[in-house]
């Protein structure tokens, strides 16, 4: 690694700590600046002045917005999210107990989903025009507008009610064999699929057909050779960089969908974790889940950046 | 003034149609259209269908469709909106309820019918307020200097970095979950995808010589964004408020679903799958109904954009 290459990397680092940065000040000026709200809602609206007093006082949201915010982010930085405001549990440790499930479901997912995705996008490209891609074409193009609870209801209905094949809710102890994970994360991860291949290959198919247009490829063809050598030999090495971010990209959609998906199937994960907090304004519990949130998704985009500048060995080697 | 048009952080919301390199070399394939003056003018239908592929034309019949339900809606339901009007919860079609009765016996096309306002009305305001918002700072970023385009571009970037989804559980862990705070968050997650469009196209007008000839004239920035550039970027910035209109339409549907979005009397489609997901086990059409109302919507949405960027898109063409 040279250091043009290490250079960038740098700033790339620097730039996604800096979002990481804005993002804590975001999310804490949309929930740490409601004096009273956690106090009184711990409370109850029964609660005497004096008592919420008292209470804010002990939490400390008498204190000047600016001191607040830098003392939460200090902690944060330590690993301190706070103390739930509904168990009494610390948040991290409540994060710890559920992020790991949270990461089964979307690596899983992201095992699957891959791989189809990218020769759903790999093949439309190849045969641009075609029927074939035409039809992928409305068929990506619609599964990427439906609501994923459409999806997930759908396999319920087929694969739990009608067929009786697949329990309609995840219950992680019964994990025993491999029959029993596939039983449990066969329709999370096929709900989530669904979207995420859409997603994906579009992308994807868009990347390659990028590289299809320049003249290297009119080149290649023009030596004679055959379509399946140009698309593997000449463009695939082209276009690690762009479908890295779009496989990064589509996965970040995963945020977003777990949090529908994971509260159908009653997933016991990140994000049917955080729903209940928003359900109970557990605020501090809300603020340590956005933040894993967002960290995990700078990290991602941080990840396809790296891919990209790897993948390029005119960055590489000079 | 030449910055790049893209920066490091990118958004799944717009990158994901930005799949236009070989549709507009199918547009170049296009016969131009006739002059209009010559000769008889074409009918509607003819113009209609040179403007519209086959599924283009379906998208924009679901489009319409769904428009017209939310103005008549209320109008042509069979029975009132909170009506008790059946003792059997989860009936399938009968003549009497055409898509059944919901958890409380309730006439589901009825509630359907009714839903639609908030679905659509509350996707469109937010849609807009996204849309101009977005455009305005896009605006501002690319005409003005160099510090002020950073600034927004950070800020907006750091925005965009939280899932749309989970920011907006966090307002509404926050402020509750009401109309119009609905209204806000959709637009709050949807302002920074808006922004990163409109100031991408701002800036690639801006390096045009119309523009320089602008300022060498002495123009107010005012001047030369609201008359030189934005004209100039209307037409992509359209296709993209139908694209972030079925965006906010799935983020409000979810959370709905998820029970913190439209609220109880009230029910868009969101709340009506949540409502009756018990009569999933059934096989009830009170579950399935609004799912794919919603679908159709969205659907319809993305077909007919999906359209107009081939067919139509000469003003996109201009701009890129």
């Amino acid at each position: 690694m040279k250091a043009h290459a290490s250079r960038l990397i740098a700033a790339r680092l620097g730039l996604a700590l800096l979002t990481l940065l804005i993002v804590s000040a975001v999310v804490f000026g949309i929930t740490g600046l409601l004096p009273g709200d956690a106090a009184q809602q711990a409370l109850g609206q029964a609660a005497t002045p004096e008592a919420v007093t008292a209470l804010r006082h002990q939490f400390g949201l008498d204190q000047p917005a600016l001191q607040r915010y830098f003392e939460w982010l200090y902690l944060i930085v330590t690993g301190n999210f706070g103390t739930s405001l509904s168990n009494s549990l610390p948040v991290s440790q409540l994060i710890a107990t559920r992020l790991p499930n949270s990461l089964v479901l979307a690596g899983l997912t992201a095992l699957v989903s891959v791989p189809v995705a990218l020769f759903i996008g790999i093949a439309s490209a190849m045969f641009r025009g075609s029927l074939l891609d035409r039809v992928l074409n409305v068929l990506t193009l619609s599964t990427v507008a439906v609501p994923e609870f459409l999806i997930a209801t759908i396999a319920v209905l087929v694969f739990a009610v009608k067929l009786r094949w697949l329990p309609a809710l995840s219950y992680l102890s019964e994990v025993s064999s491999f029959g029993g994970l596939l039983r449990i994360y066969a329709m999370p991860v096929m709900t989530l699929c669904c979207v995420l291949v859409a997603q994906m290959a579009r992308m994807t198919r868009a990347a390659v057909l990028d590289q299809l247009n320049a003249s290297y490829v009119e080149m290649a063809i023009l030596k004679g050779a055959s379509p399946m050598r140009v698309v593997l030999r000449h463009v695939l090495p082209n276009t690690i960089g762009p479908i890295a971010n779009a496989v990064a990209l589509s996965l970040s959609y995963l945020f977003g969908g777990v949090v529908i998906v994971e509260s159908i199937f009653n997933y016991p994960g990140l994000a049917s974790l955080m729903v209940d907090a928003v359900t109970n304004r557990d605020m501090p519990l809300v603020q340590g889940c956005v933040m894993v949130f967002c960290a995990a998704y700078l990290l991602l985009v941080l990840i396809a950046d790296l891919a990209q500048i790897i993948s390029n060995p005119r960055l590489r080697q000079r | 003034m030449n910055r790049p048009a893209n920066s490091s952080i990118h958004h799944p919301g717009t990158e994901l149609y930005d799949m236009g390199l070989d549709e507009v070399v199918n547009d170049l394939a296009m016969p131009e259209p006739e002059p209009e003056l010559a000769g008889p003018r074409p009918g509607v239908l003819k113009r209609l269908h040179r403007r519209f592929s086959v599924l283009g034309m379906i998208g924009l019949v679901m489009v319409v469709f769904w428009l017209t339900i939310a103005v008549i809606g209320p109008w042509i339901a069979p029975y009132k909106s909170g009506a008790l009007s059946s003792v059997d919860v989860f009936a399938g079609s009968s003549h009497a309820f055409l898509l059944g009765t919901d958890y409380l016996g309730r006439d589901m096309l009825s509630r359907i019918l009714y839903g639609t306002r908030y679905t659509v009305g509350l996707a469109l305001a937010a849609a807009l307020m996204a849309s101009l918002i977005g455009t305005f700072f896009g605006l501002v970023a690319a005409v003005s200097g160099r510090w002020v385009d950073e600034i927004l571009s950070r800020l907006f970037d750091a925005l965009i970095s939280i899932p749309s989804k989970v920011l907006a559980l966090v307002v509404i862990a926050a402020f509750g979950s009401s109309i119009p705070m609905l209204m806000g968050v959709a637009a709050l997650a949807y302002i920074p995808g808006a922004f990163r469009i409109s100031r991408s196209l701002a800036v690639n007008v801006m390096t045009l010589e119309y523009v320089q000839v602008a300022r060498a004239r002495g123009e107010k920035l005012f001047y030369i964004a609201r008359v030189e550039v934005l004209p100039n970027m209307i037409h992509p910035m359209l296709a993209d408020f139908g694209l972030r209109f079925v965006f906010i339409v799935l983020l409000l549907s979810g959370l709905s679903f998820l029970g913190l979005g439209v609220q109880p009397p009230n029910a868009d489609w969101g709340s009506l799958v949540r409502e009756n997901i018990g009569g999933l086990a059934e096989g009830a059409p009170a579950v399935m109904m609004p799912a794919i109302a919603i679908a159709t919507l969205t659907i319809g949405v993305n077909l007919l954009i999906d359209n107009l960027r081939r067919r139509g898109g000469r003003g996109q063409g201009a701009a890129q």
